[in-house]
């Protein structure tokens, strides 16, 4: 394995109230999407704040091809925070040259205009634009230093379903460049598109770190049955089954999918809404923290 | 550091320059002030004529010339005191009517030389002793300190709550994430009002000139350079103030302390000369102060640049203090 191009190591933060992060470590391969997951409060936003440099740890350090992470750190990394306001008054072009003004190196202001399919809304003022534009001249803004590392936080937070796919697009067009990404985000369809290897965070500890396909495999052998949460009578929660609970609906996993179902059958539960799936991500939060990976 | 420099000063100018409300309001408060001085100072004076009589009291029947309508005439005990107003205008004529009658004239001045041909037509054997000396008006003391006092709301208000608005909506935040320096940030701010401030400065200056005219003795490079000096110590005061807090509140609870103080004791209104020592030495912490002080001696007295010396030392230590202080005490985010 190459040497981690950002690595974390025992890291820690604390508030006068709460332990935000609790000794964390992970390294990110250069080259690959990495994602954190978690809900809200799990520490992932607080975690890569520390990594942007945004916000000391408490304790343990970040190191940036084997360094503290300093200037050199902020001429190579691109960061699209989760909630960013930009000045008042100025055009997407001119918000991106602001931005491009402020970096010894990177792309032309038309260049990025261009990656980011921005060209009809260049000479629109930012408060004009929807929530998709804005994300997409937030990525343009956080790649106006052509970034070796492109921070991306909860970046599709709030978009429709056409804008996340446009965006979703957009990402893995710069993934195909080979820039290393870090994206934090709630949605596991995003994280099981884009992603090569994730950390789930929860109560500000790793509990799962890996290729999503092989901690699913790890973890998930069986199919899932899953079946409205109202059509699920509570005395069926006394049969010898794997049952996790979800908002609205009950899952079983098992490896016998047909005497699963003979057991459902001879207890009269109803399975006209009955839906079989193999493991997602969202169901290996379920089963290593007991709940569900909501914003 | 220059290109990061300016491409903050750059956009932040143009956010000011689309930012029509705030502009509008800029403009308007200049002109609001030129017209306004226009209004109280700029209007035909009475006519009437002030002669100063040396006597404790006057006594209108002592002298023919003193029973004459349209004239005020003003008991003067001290002869100094007397011939000091009548050298700035503020007598026309000063008269000593006990045997051997005399008196002064300002020859510089218009109302001295009317008013004196009445009086020689009352007492023609009156000797007669020239000074001569410019007019000194409540305007022309007191327009240094208008634009002084237009300069410090401009400073303090208008950094002060860009910093706090680009805090509270996260654009510090992201702005920290690139290489620029919190110095790089606050100079490209006070570059910026700096600017603006020059402009309005230079328009009032021009305008209350051209509304009503005032005495300027001195250069006016010597006054830029004052303004410039002021502007950056009092921006800089600003940025201090804005520099960690994220409570519009609190900043303004801050910058108003700071300028009511500033208000009546930096002398806008009035001179703290005969004010309790004590008084004269908190007015001089002030950046206005010595803005006024300085400006003042030019105008005024046509003061050099060797007078001024001190108040523009003061000036530019305080904007370097400030600026240092404010850029060690930056806070990109909320706590």
């Amino acid at each position: 394995m190459t040497a981690p191009i950002i690595e974390v190591r025992d890291l820690v933060k604390q508030y006068p109230a709460t332990t935000a992060v609790a000794g964390v470590s992970f390294g990110v391969s250069e080259g690959i999407c990495f994602g954190l997951l978690g809900p809200n409060g799990a520490g992932k936003t607080t975690t890569v704040e520390i990594m942007e440099g945004i916000l000391p740890p408490t304790s343990g350090e970040v190191r940036y091809r084997g360094e503290p992470i300093g200037a050199r750190f902020r001429e190579h990394a691109g960061i699209l925070f989760q909630k960013t306001a930009l000045q008042d008054f100025l055009t997407v072009r001119q918000s991106i040259a602001l931005f491009r003004g402020l970096y010894a190196h990177g792309l032309a202001v038309e260049e990025v205009i261009r990656l980011c399919a921005l060209e009809k809304l260049a000479g629109r003022d930012t408060r004009k634009l929807s929530g998709g534009q804005q994300q997409r001249l937030l990525l343009a803004i956080a790649l106006v230093n052509d970034p070796t590392l492109l921070f991306l936080d909860e970046p599709t937070t709030g978009l429709d379903p056409q804008a996340r796919r446009n965006f979703w697009e957009l990402v893995q067009s710069i993934k195909a460049q080979r820039k290393t990404i870090i994206l934090t985000t709630h949605y596991m369809e995003e994280a099981e598109l884009l992603c090569d290897e994730i950390v789930i965070m929860d109560r500000g500890r790793i509990v799962a770190q890996g290729p999503p396909k092989r901690l699913l495999h790890e973890h998930f052998a069986e199919v899932l049955l899953e079946l409205p949460r109202q059509e699920f009578p509570e005395r069926a929660r006394q049969l010898p089954l794997n049952i996790l609970d979800a908002s609205d609906r009950v899952e079983i996993s098992t490896h016998d999918l047909e005497g699963t179902l003979r057991t459902l059958l001879e207890a009269k539960v109803p399975l006209n809404n009955l839906r079989i799936r193999p493991a997602n991500l969202e169901d290996l939060f379920l089963e290593l923290t007991g709940t569900e990976l909501r914003p | 550091m220059i290109r990061r420099l300016l491409s903050v000063l750059h956009a932040r100018n143009l956010e000011f320059l689309r930012d029509r409300g705030t502009l509008v309001f800029t403009l308007l408060l200049p002109v609001t002030l030129v017209l306004g001085m226009g209004f109280v100072f700029g209007g035909p004076e009475r006519p009437l004529f002030k002669v100063g009589v040396l006597a404790e009291q006057v006594n209108r029947q002592a002298h023919p010339f003193l029973q004459e309508r349209y004239i005020d005439f003003i008991a003067q005990p001290q002869e100094s005191a007397a011939l000091h107003k009548l050298t700035h205008q503020q007598l026309d004529l000063l008269v000593d009517l006990r045997p051997a009658p005399r008196y002064w004239v300002n020859t510089d001045s218009p109302k001295g030389y009317i008013v004196e041909k009445l009086l020689l037509a009352a007492a023609p054997d009156a000797r007669r002793q020239p000074v001569n000396g410019a007019a000194l008006r409540y305007v022309d003391w007191l327009f240094p300190g208008i634009l002084g006092m237009n300069m410090m709301f401009s400073c303090l208000f208008g950094v002060g709550y860009v910093v706090l608005r680009y805090r509270k909506s996260g654009f510090l935040k992201r702005l920290h994430a690139t290489p620029l320096s919190a110095f790089e940030f606050l100079s490209a701010q006070v570059l910026s009002r700096l600017a603006l401030i020059l402009f309005v400065t230079a328009v009032l200056y021009g305008g209350i000139g051209a509304l009503i005219g005032f005495h300027n003795s001195g250069s006016i490079l010597l006054l830029a350079l004052l303004a410039v000096t002021g502007a950056l110590s009092m921006i800089a005061l600003g940025l201090t103030i804005a520099a960690r807090f994220s409570s519009e509140e609190l900043v303004g609870g801050l910058l108003n302390i700071l300028t009511w103080p500033m208000m009546l004791l930096s002398g806008i209104w009035f001179s703290l000369e005969g004010s309790p020592r004590w008084v004269q030495w908190v007015a001089h912490l002030f950046p206005l102060t010595h803005v006024l002080d300085g400006a003042r001696a030019v105008m005024l007295d046509g003061a050099g640049l060797a007078q001024i010396a001190p108040n523009l030392m003061f000036l530019a230590a305080t904007a370097f203090a400030f600026l240092a202080f404010g850029a060690w005490s930056f806070r990109w985010r909320i706590e």
